[in-house]
């Protein structure tokens, strides 16, 4: 177990100067999570276009670096990607904390958080804003099903 | 009393991650198990096991007889009588039975119940709940600067419709100590009751509901050397023969007919169902431990451990001690790392074999208080020792070196 692993320069740069920290003017959806267990909360804003491309992202909450810094790092990423590729980024990244084998070639500064599947207890960290963002599709999904 | 020499009677202790001493200072959050207490629960499943009351042969009036002597073990730790003592999964249920039978039949709308914000959430959603359900006024002490809740602040919101105060014996953040005798008559002038949540005081300090003048009083089993899973409730014997019970099924009951029953004396009312034997057995070889130990001893050690981890921490440049200055009474030290998080301080910790709790210990609303949104805590227990110190002294100073290097 090292630290140097989990916390690289790169994470600590997403904690230290989040991109997209603070709210959207016009959201098409915000989602809010909580993790009770250490107290971390997430809200997260995102832009969806009539096509399901993710035109902006935002985050606000308090937490430790790891869940801040990928939050900074995945809403980083998918912006300008449609909601089926950021979905495919969360899935990577999941499986990179679960040590199965995942497409590193999607995850960009993500791969950085590798090390944190050294310390179990910390996988909800750096999982949260994924999970939000799951959310808040899934919500999105079942609203666009119920007008079809 | 030889730490070091207790320190070998915990197996657990032996483990060394990484290599590393294992330094376990989290003991508030549950402690280790010494042999004595595994081979209790050893013996008694090899030797004793039956269910208790109920056979008639000679095996299960011994697993009676072992079940009651645990339960005398743990009435003479804190001085009161085995029929005052219920058998429960831990604090947390011993909270919530006196919450759901005590509370349930005195509170109503016009009365009142008074806790603090520094409560565990075991000891403050039981009341919160309770006067919802009965459209009774929950109080709240206001907290003095160092997080305290002194008897002037209970005097101030106390009153004659005051039924049930419910407070913590000591804080599971601060390790502040609650001056619970000057309470209890206070409490007890204006006919309420007084209801402990002693889950970090019995471990770790001599504790006599007599001289405390505690009404109730729940504790854990696994804070204080015994087993998960079993935990017991003090209450006055005139209380708790007016209590209704909370649990029905086997064990509690007089006679049952199709449309009524009467329920046996206490403890066993509260008791229905086969109870935790093993965790029983368990946790009064513990007590007995505890008093070979001797209490007044455990809490002297404690708190010097503490006291010198809180100076060394203070010694640190850019970490924060919180709770009172100067000497500490109990065995807990919370602090943070300046600008970084606790859960982040914790891992780094881990790193160097330190195990500490990090977050917000289950106590949102002091946490607001102190302003700070979660927060890392060391406590100390008699298998601790100035290494115990020393190590996470140097973890932490290693810790903030790293955070400071890598935020560049």
């Amino acid at each position: 177990m090292s630290l140097d692993d989990v916390y690289r320069q790169v994470v600590m740069d997403h904690y230290q100067n989040p991109r997209h920290h603070g709210h959207l003017e016009h959201p098409t959806l915000s989602v809010g999570l909580h993790n009770p267990s250490c107290g971390d909360q997430l809200e997260v804003d995102l832009l969806v276009d009539a096509d399901g491309i993710l035109r902006d992202a935002s985050f606000d909450g308090q937490g430790c670096s790891i869940s801040m810094a990928s939050a900074s790092m995945f809403l980083d990423l998918i912006r300008g990607k449609s909601v089926e590729e950021a979905r495919r980024i969360a899935e990577a990244f999941k499986d990179l904390l679960r040590k199965e084998s995942a497409d590193r070639s999607l995850l960009g500064d993500l791969e950085a958080l590798e090390g944190v599947s050294q310390f179990p207890a910390r996988v909800k960290c750096a999982t949260l804003v994924m999970n939000a963002f799951e959310q808040a599709m899934d919500r999105l999904e079942s609203k666009g099903g119920d007008k079809g | 009393m030889n730490p070091t020499a207790l320190r070998a009677e915990f197996p657990l202790l032996r483990r060394r991650p990484g290599g590393q001493r294992l330094c376990y200072v989290d003991s508030a959050a549950t402690s280790q198990k010494p042999l004595c207490v595994l081979d209790a629960v050893r013996r008694y499943y090899e030797e004793d096991n039956a269910n208790v009351y109920r056979g008639v042969y000679a095996l299960a009036a011994r697993a009676t007889e072992e079940f009651e002597n645990a339960r005398a073990a743990v009435a003479g730790l804190i001085g009161a009588e085995p029929d005052e003592v219920v058998f429960t999964r831990g604090t947390t249920e011993g909270l919530n039975l006196v919450a759901a039978s005590y509370g349930e039949r005195v509170l109503r709308p016009g009365t009142n119940v008074v806790t603090s914000p520094a409560e565990h959430h075991s000891n403050l959603l039981p009341w919160q709940q309770v006067a919802l359900r009965r459209g009774a006024e929950l109080r709240y002490v206001e907290l003095d600067a160092d997080g305290r809740v002194t008897p002037d602040a209970v005097a101030a919101v106390l009153d004659e419709d005051t039924r049930v105060v419910a407070l913590a014996h000591v804080s599971n953040v601060l390790g502040t100590v609650t001056d619970v005798d000057r309470i209890a008559e206070l409490v007890h002038a204006r006919g309420g009751v007084l209801a402990v949540d002693g889950a970090q005081s019995v471990p770790h300090r001599p504790v006599d509901v007599k001289a405390l003048g505690a009404d109730f009083l729940a504790f854990s089993g696994h804070k204080m050397c015994g087993p998960t899973g079993i935990g017991a409730l003090y209450g006055r014997r005139e209380l708790l023969r007016q209590m209704p019970p909370v649990y029905y099924g086997g064990e509690m009951i007089e006679e049952v007919t199709l449309t009524g029953a009467t329920w046996k004396e206490p403890p066993l009312r509260f008791e229905g169902g086969t109870p935790n034997i093993a965790g029983a057995v368990g946790m009064g070889a513990a007590a007995r431990f505890l008093q070979d130990v001797g209490l007044e001893e455990i809490r002297r050690h404690g708190s010097e451990l503490a006291s010198a981890a809180a100076d060394g921490l203070r010694g640190i440049e850019g970490v924060t001690v919180y709770g009172p200055k100067g000497h500490r009474d109990s065995a807990v030290v919370t602090f943070n790392i300046d600008g970084v998080h606790a859960h982040d301080v914790a891992t780094a910790l881990d790193t160097h074999g330190v195990c500490v709790r990090a977050g917000h210990h289950c106590c949102q609303p002091l946490m607001r208080h102190l302003g700070a949104v979660s927060t890392a805590r060391a406590s100390f227990y008699l298998y601790n020792d100035v290494e115990d110190v020393r190590q996470l002294l140097a973890a932490v100073r290693d810790a903030r070196e790293f955070f400071r290097r890598v935020a560049g």
